[in-house]
């Protein structure tokens, strides 16, 4: 069977018109997952799940009985989001072997709307990281070119859709760790607002900046799967109760845009020469497109990567207190008294980024310093916030390029923590000020890696980020 | 220089586990006992992926609590997470609350009414319990049961304004009597749902500033509050005395020696990182849901204690007791709606109920006869129908077995109807003169205890039946006549 997937309403089409079974697709994914092993993408392949699911919508289809919204859609799922019976490692040590007990808000809605789960995949350890190269599991490799990063946190979930190992896949994104990996892959990468899907089921980084999102080819994939899993959930308290519309049906953007950019972020000696002039070619042409494009000042540039590295360790030091030893994970074989027992697991289990960021975290909550960051770093955060609110009241969009190069190789960075984090400084913005935003795949360097430009919106702006993301990679690609 | 120049200053704070159906941040069941780790799912276990959802349940109890405290309800309040590692802990931080609890700036009153005194509540907030490590039943393994773990509980902290241990006991005792009254807790100490820690300092009299403070842990019932506290002032006071410097630290009261012994230093002491708990939105307590709680608390212990000294002429002691528990204030409130005998009332639940409840370890709710048939017993006796010993003795045990029987009917079935009838108690008044007429002498001749031997007498003639007033003042008119 030669098969090539475009979108999901094209897939479905040709399903209905059984010129292909769900069967035969997923066979497809799961000969593509083993074909490439060596990218270090898929985690686990869940060949029986999925066989047996897709037999189920089959019997379905043949027997037209009603089918759910995503039937067919073969979705890929980074390990930190927990599935019931499957095993939950955030590509740590410290959960190798865990089991989860239930299933996340989002998994229970996907399957409920006939989607088709096809494995776990890699990612940073716990989410930290901006490369896939602290999992324990070992790195990632870009498709486009093997001796390069991913980007991360979720980096196997980007490379699985970029080697076309699903037709989805779901990430996590607390400070860009969705739309980093999506530009260093060319994948539409999307985050959507804080609160719009539940949390639930997401293994915590940071709390009041962690969102699940989704990895998809097109737009209007990433609007079909952000409806099915938006919407309030009482398992979490922090899930909002605004209405989910119909994003699919509401693919076109406004014929006049409202277009912000921030000067001093582009010019800034980090950003790749090449990715500046296309950047600037875009605005170019978004303005001759007869959209309106103005610069505008961002006074709080210098403080976004510190403010988020703050308040995210602080939350992550806390997040993570609960993997002891005692309940569940690993223990060390060393018999002690509790305390040796716990901080032996904790050491033998978490790796060193870890550790760098719960040692953080710790540290800026300690009594004495807790003022002078903590607290400091959340009126900042409300600052950026309002600031950020601000731009997008008088504009749509503010767009930015999504990283400033393309990918960079495999063990380049990892002696540079510093070095590694400033390279969030467009990604930050958004879950800081708890917006949606959204990675565009539109160009492609001269020296052949992908690379995304970044359109962030107003809160539960879900709607016209994926309009505009579906007119620009139809009209500016 | 003795201990009388010295004054002791504590403060308590009081645990109070809350009597809701679940837990405080998930839907599992609150309940204490039951197999280990069996009121436990994801969320109450600490697994990856869950979150808290907060049970509105525990806000209305607390506020319930600092409405009967007379505390402030706050409007804005945000969780906090305290962090510390420990086995029965999973989440490895304790959802509580820091900088705004829901209740400040309240009081209870403590002492007899005429004196009271007023203890100051700084404030109240909701937190939730941890599970518990069992260490003795196993010789190399501790035991962890999270039946407990995430119940929810409210921490309620005094003002230093105590001063000595029988202060203590009046103020934990007012305690668990209004989380009791208004089933915010079962205030069960051995049980550990109610728990209590004291901030012990001592200074010279008139001192203003405070002396080093000592917090005393593990006392498990009232008693041992007050005992915990007498000592610590004693050893403070001799340590001082001694020309030692009191240090900050955390101290272990030993029940069976009566003593308090060191657990941990200040500088041992946890710094806990405080910080706004990110996975619950701010609670807002609006001034509706507090007018809805406070219409629908009951009058609170101490009202009704003055009122039922002022109002029903009841003692102290008799009105204090009264109002001790809510079952019964119930019943006597409902009792005093058929009869306006209020010392009767009082006596009767307070002696043969009471006797009844505690013979049988009941509740004031399992007492059968209801509150208009006690009312028409009451009368009863009143009118000199029935004995107070016999409705007492014999016929209340009775009763109770057949509580829907009118106590006419019952006095009449079980040959307990007093003889009132003068003629006839005359007759056998003159009777009983007549047969002891040596005595009657002796009597007359001041031998007046002897007035006993005749009410015995009128007394074994009329089978018990006689009325005593009457047969005692038809007696006293014939000896003294």
């Amino acid at each position: 069977m030669s098969f090539r997937y475009e979108s999901l309403p094209v897939l479905q089409e040709q399903l209905r018109k059984q010129e292909l079974s769900c069967r035969e697709v997923v066979e497809h994914y799961v000969r593509q997952c083993h074909d490439h092993r060596h990218l270090n993408a898929m985690l686990e392949v869940f060949e029986e799940d999925a066989l047996i699911q897709a037999d189920r919508l089959d019997e379905k289809l043949r027997n037209d009985l009603p089918l759910g919204k995503l039937y067919g859609m073969v979705i890929a799922v980074k390990d930190v989001i927990v599935m019931k019976g499957k095993e939950a490692t955030a590509s740590s040590a410290i959960l190798q072997g865990f089991e989860s007990l239930f299933n996340a808000t989002c998994i229970d809605r996907l399957l409920a709307e006939d989607a088709i789960i096809i494995g776990r995949t890699n990612c940073d350890e716990f989410a930290m990281g901006s490369s896939n190269e602290t999992s324990i599991h070992g790195p990632v490799l870009n498709a486009a070119d093997e001796t390069k990063v991913p980007g991360g946190s979720s980096g196997g979930s980007a490379v699985a859709v970029q080697a076309d190992l699903c037709m989805a896949s779901l990430g996590t994104d607390t400070g860009g760790s969705i739309r980093q990996p999506a530009s260093l892959t060319g994948t539409v990468g999307f985050k959507p607002t804080y609160g719009r899907i539940s949390r639930y089921g997401l293994i915590a980084y940071a709390s009041s900046f962690d969102q699940c999102g989704t990895f998809t080819r097109n737009a209007v994939d990433a609007a079909m799967l952000t409806e099915v899993m938006a919407g309030q959930d009482p398992h979490d308290a922090t899930s909002s109760s605004q209405p989910v519309p119909d994003y699919a049906a509401l693919l076109e953007p406004p014929a006049k845009l409202r277009i912000a950019w921030y000067p001093q972020t582009i010019d800034n000696g980090k950003l790749d020469p090449e990715v500046k002039q296309q950047f600037h070619d875009l605005l170019e042409k978004l303005k001759a497109a007869g959209h309106t494009v103005e610069s505008v000042d961002f006074t709080y540039l210098d403080y976004l990567v510190p403010t988020y590295y703050v308040l995210t360790t602080a939350e992550a030091s806390s997040n993570l207190s609960r993997f002891s030893g005692i309940h569940y994970g690993h223990r060390t074989e060393v018999t002690a008294d509790v305390d040796e027992v716990i901080s032996r697991s904790r050491s033998e289990g978490f790796g060193e980024e870890v550790k760098r960021r719960i040692m953080l975290g710790t540290f800026v909550l300690s009594s004495g310093y807790y003022d002078a960051y903590y607290t400091h770093a959340q009126k900042v955060r409300r600052i950026i916030r309002n600031e950020t609110l601000d731009v997008l009241s008088r504009f749509d969009i503010i767009i930015t390029p999504t990283t400033p190069t393309t990918a960079f190789a495999i063990g380049e960075k990892t002696t540079d923590p510093i070095e590694m984090y400033l390279a969030d400084i467009y990604t930050v913005q958004a879950p800081i000020a708890g917006i949606p935003a959204i990675s565009v795949p539109l160009h492609t360097h001269s020296n052949g890696l992908p690379y995304g430009m970044q359109l962030m919106a107003a809160p539960f702006r879900e709607d016209l980020l994926l309009a505009v993301t579906d007119h620009l990679m139809q009209h500016f690609r | 220089m003795n201990k009388e120049s010295y004054e002791a200053v504590i403060g308590l704070e009081v645990h109070a586990q809350l009597l809701t159906k679940t837990k405080a941040y998930s839907s599992d069941i609150a309940e204490y006992g039951g197999d280990p780790n069996t009121h436990v799912s994801v969320v109450t276990l600490g697994h990856p992926g869950t979150l808290p959802v907060f049970n509105k349940r525990t806000a209305e109890l607390a506020i319930t609590m600092g409405l009967a405290t007379h505390c402030k309800i706050r409007e804005h309040n945000l969780f906090a997470r305290k962090n510390y590692f420990y086995a029965d802990l999973p989440k490895g931080y304790q959802i509580t609350q820091d900088q705004t609890p829901i209740c400040t700036e309240g009081y209870v009153e403590i002492g007899e009414s005429r004196k009271e005194k007023r203890i100051g509540i700084t404030r109240i907030h909701m937190e939730e319990d941890a599970g518990k490590s069992i260490h003795e039943l196993d010789p190399y393994f501790t035991l962890i049961d999270l039946n407990r773990a995430g119940t929810p509980l409210i921490e309620i902290v005094s003002e230093p304004d105590l001063r000595s241990g029988e202060e203590a006991y009046e103020y934990l005792t007012e305690i668990r009597k209004l989380v009791r009254y208004l089933a915010i807790c079962d205030g069960n100490m051995e049980e550990g749902s109610l728990r209590c820690d004291a901030n012990i300092s001592v200074r010279k009299k008139g001192a203003s500033e405070f002396g080093v403070k000592v917090e005393v842990k593990n006392m498990n019932s009232i008693r041992n509050v007050k005992r915990a506290i007498d000592h610590e002032i004693e050893r403070q006071i001799a340590a001082i005395e001694n020309g030692e410097t009191i240090s900050q630290e955390t101290r272990s009261f030993d029940a069976a020696a009566g003593t308090t012994f060191s657990m941990r230093s200040k500088e041992a002491a946890h710094d806990y990182r405080y910080f706004p708990e990110p996975d619950l939105p701010p609670l807002r307590i609006h001034a509706a849901m507090v007018e809805e709680i406070r219409s629908g608390m009951p009058a609170l212990p101490k009202e009704l204690q003055k009122r039922y000294e002022q109002e029903l002429g009841l003692s102290t002691y008799d009105a204090a007791l009264l109002t001790a528990e809510k079952s019964v204030v119930t019943y006597f409130e409902a009792l005093i709606q058929h009869t306006t005998r209020y010392k009767a009332a009082a006596n009767w639940i307070l002696g043969p109920v009471r006797e009844w409840l505690n013979a049988g370890a009941r509740d004031m709710d399992d007492f059968p006869v209801a509150p208009a048939q006690l009312a028409a017993l009451l009368a009863l006796i009143d009118e000199g129908k029935l004995s107070f010993s016999a409705a007492a003795q014999q016929l209340l045990p009775v009763w109770v077995e057949e509580p829907d029987t009118a106590p006419d009917a019952l006095a009449q079935k079980l040959n307990l109807i007093q003889e009132t009838d003068e003629a006839f108690i005359e007759q056998l008044v003159d009777e009983a003169l007549k047969a002891f007429p040596d005595k009657v002498a002796e009597y007359r001749n001041g031998k007046k205890g002897l007035i006993g031997l005749f009410m015995g007498e009128v007394m074994k003639r009329s089978k018990g039946k006689a009325d005593p007033k009457v047969a005692t003042a038809l007696l006293q008119k014939k000896l003294e006549a």
